[in-house]
């Protein structure tokens, strides 16, 4: 390896401080289309393009505005709960549980609202916060008591399961009349679901690549010892992201309530999870930490939807979609990995 | 801290005479391990000591004392005459203490200027200030004379030279009083080295800040530092002033260390 990096820019004498690529309006053209060549979500968002002109040629009805309505729906629920889990996979954790605050957490809203006459708004805070408990314990197993996330989050998801199923007897339950006009705005509207969304991925792509958190989270993921070495609290940053996912899983399990009508313990599942972290993968996060990108993993859940509503509408059934998913898995992870390992080799 | 001076005495700043840093009867074990017996020393104000020893003698084990990472089991730690407890990285940091570790505490996914600011970010709240980390981070490294082309790299794609450069000039540039380098001159050529020799002689210089070095290499740290301590199984077993020892002298103190235990060794096996 050399001592210089070749490839970089070479800044001009006059002004040392300056970005790399210049001021002004072409500058920052340039620097854009820089930006957007080097990210990795780049290459899903193509792929993306892609398939929605595919079948979009091939079945007639999947540009109408239902099918839209229907295809934001299933991509929704997967890009919140991967706004959770990207953070988590980043600093080399993952949550199994997440499906099962899900399934949890509108079953806590009926229970305050029906049976112990908690106000509306209040019920669905106490749900959501319930989320965030969970989030926590499942952070404070990781990170105090040393237990792997794996472990830890497929015992408390368990936990929850049982929990839910105990108190519901497994049947399903009709969402409380009150809470049908908030429910509108939460997940019944037909674009509530993918408008919320829209939402959490901006703002935690924003705090992920822009703030002092989202950059101990990096850095937790890339350089454990590092990072504590250098002052950032690893609990903090861990147990954070925890709570994060638990406060998606239960707002998804408050939205599919909402716009299924019913609750319905069946929602409990890994499902979810599994979906949110494919997606995460596709959208060019590694699972071996120190990076990822939010709005690749919402990429990511709308090629799966994508697929999954595409192939139903050329007459494919559902049987055979989940050999197309693994493949598209495993061929984004092999992207991820051989991309990086390019980038690499071709900057030094 | 005092802001005023009431009676005509100048106020701010540690009374002349007192230790910047003073070490007291420091511990520390690890199960059955017992890397630090009873450590004593002392720095004072503007002073840079070299801490020599050999691998396993517990170098390391002090500095992650002194800038927070670990707690003693027992002793001291007093700064300007005042007892401090130093339970984390920050509160020793914010008592004016920041170290380089040996293996630099840098995040390869991070940038040159991410990771010279990192957990000091420079913050227009609620967002980073990428471009006032950057415009410092490069002014920095070109007062230090640091050939690193472009800030914005991972720090991944640097040599091993540049990623120390980096980690030094993170601390150094911290504001520190009280300055650990963990074998700063270990993954350097020598053109690097003197980078961060000159470095320390400008800070000595200055007259203000302290400086630990932790090293191996005695010829080059000598030229620079005022006292040298050498640390044997756990306790500082010589203090002598620079001037007054040499690099054979302290040779021989590590070449007799390591006969000894060779015949101890020896003894052992034959009993």
């Amino acid at each position: 390896m050399s001592d210089t990096v070749e490839h970089a820019p070479a800044v001009t004498g006059d002004a040392p401080g300056g970005p790399p690529l210049g001021n002004g309006p072409f500058g920052l053209l340039k620097r854009t289309s820089k930006t957007f060549a080097e990210q990795r979500e780049a290459t899903v968002f193509v792929v993306a393009v892609l398939l929605v002109v595919y079948f979009g040629l091939k079945a007639p009805n999947f540009l109408t505005k239902d099918n839209l309505v229907n295809l934001s729906q299933i991509t929704a629920p997967v890009a919140i709960i991967a706004v959770g889990e990207v953070l988590l996979l980043i600093c080399g954790e993952i949550d199994l549980s997440v499906g099962f605050v899900l399934g949890f957490s509108p079953f806590l809203m009926h229970y305050l609202i029906d049976y112990y006459s908690v106000p509306v708004i209040l019920a669905i805070i106490i749900a959501l916060l319930m989320g965030v408990a969970a989030g926590w314990v499942n952070g404070a197993l990781t990170v105090y008591l040393r237990l792997p996330s794996f472990i830890s989050t497929l015992g408390t998801g368990f936990i929850l399961w049982g929990l839910m199923l105990t108190t519901s007897n497994a049947y399903p339950a009709n969402i409380p009349k009150s809470a049908e006009g908030i429910g509108r705005w939460i997940g019944s509207l037909a674009w509530a679901e993918i408008i919320w969304a829209v939402i959490f991925v901006l703002i935690f792509q924003l705090i992920l690549s822009r703030t002092r958190w989202g950059l101990h989270t990096v850095a937790v993921g890339g350089n454990l010892q590092g990072a504590s070495e250098a002052g950032i609290s690893v609990a903090k940053i861990k147990i954070g992201a925890f709570m994060v996912t638990g406060f998606m899983g239960a707002f998804v399990g408050l939205q599919q309530a909402f716009q299924t009508n019913t609750i319905d313990p069946s929602n409990a599942s890994y499902q979810p999870m599994f979906y949110a972290i494919a997606g995460a993968v596709i959208g060019g996060t590694a699972l071996a930490g120190g990076s990822g990108t939010i709005i690749g993993a919402f990429l990511g859940a709308f090629v799966l939807s994508v697929l999954t509503d595409g192939f139903n509408l050329i007459g494919i059934s559902a049987n055979p979609l989940n050999i197309i998913f693994g493949a598209a898995i495993l061929v984004a992870m092999i992207a991820n990995v051989q991309l990086s390992r390019l980038r690499r080799a071709g900057r030094s | 801290m005092t802001t005023q001076a009431t009676d005509g005495q100048a106020a701010a700043g540690p009374a002349p005479g007192v230790d910047a840093l003073r070490v007291e009867h420091l511990s520390k074990r690890f199960g059955a391990v017992t890397a630090l017996t009873d450590i004593n020393l002392h720095l004072a104000r503007g002073e840079v000591l070299a801490l020599l020893g050999d691998n396993g003698a517990g170098k390391s084990t002090l500095l992650k004392i002194l800038c927070g990472y670990q707690l003693p089991d027992s002793g001291r730690i007093l700064l300007n005459g005042e007892e401090v407890v130093l339970k984390s990285v920050d509160q020793a940091r914010a008592a004016g203490i920041d170290a380089v570790y040996q293996d630099l505490a840098l995040i390869d996914e991070l940038t040159v200027y991410h990771n010279m600011f990192l957990k000091r970010e420079m913050v227009r709240w609620p967002l980073l200030n990428n471009r006032a980390m950057r415009k410092i981070a490069r002014q920095r490294l070109d007062d230090m004379g640091v050939g690193i082309k472009s800030v914005d790299v991972e720090v991944a794609k640097l040599s091993g030279g540049q990623r120390q450069a980096i980690a030094v000039a993170r601390s150094v540039y911290s504001d520190a009083k009280i300055l650990l380098l963990d074998e700063p001159l270990a993954a350097m050529g020598a053109k690097e080295a003197a980078l961060i020799l000159d470095l320390v002689r400008e800070l000595k210089e200055k007259g203000d800040v302290s400086v630990i070095i932790i090293a191996h290499n005695y010829g080059q740290v000598l030229e620079i530092c005022d006292r040298v301590n050498l640390l044997q199984h756990g306790e500082i077993t010589f203090d002598k002033a620079s001037k007054d020892t040499s690099v054979s002298e302290l040779n021989e103190i590590v070449i007799a260390e390591y006969r000894k235990a060779l015949e101890e060794r020896h003894r052992a096996a034959s009993a």
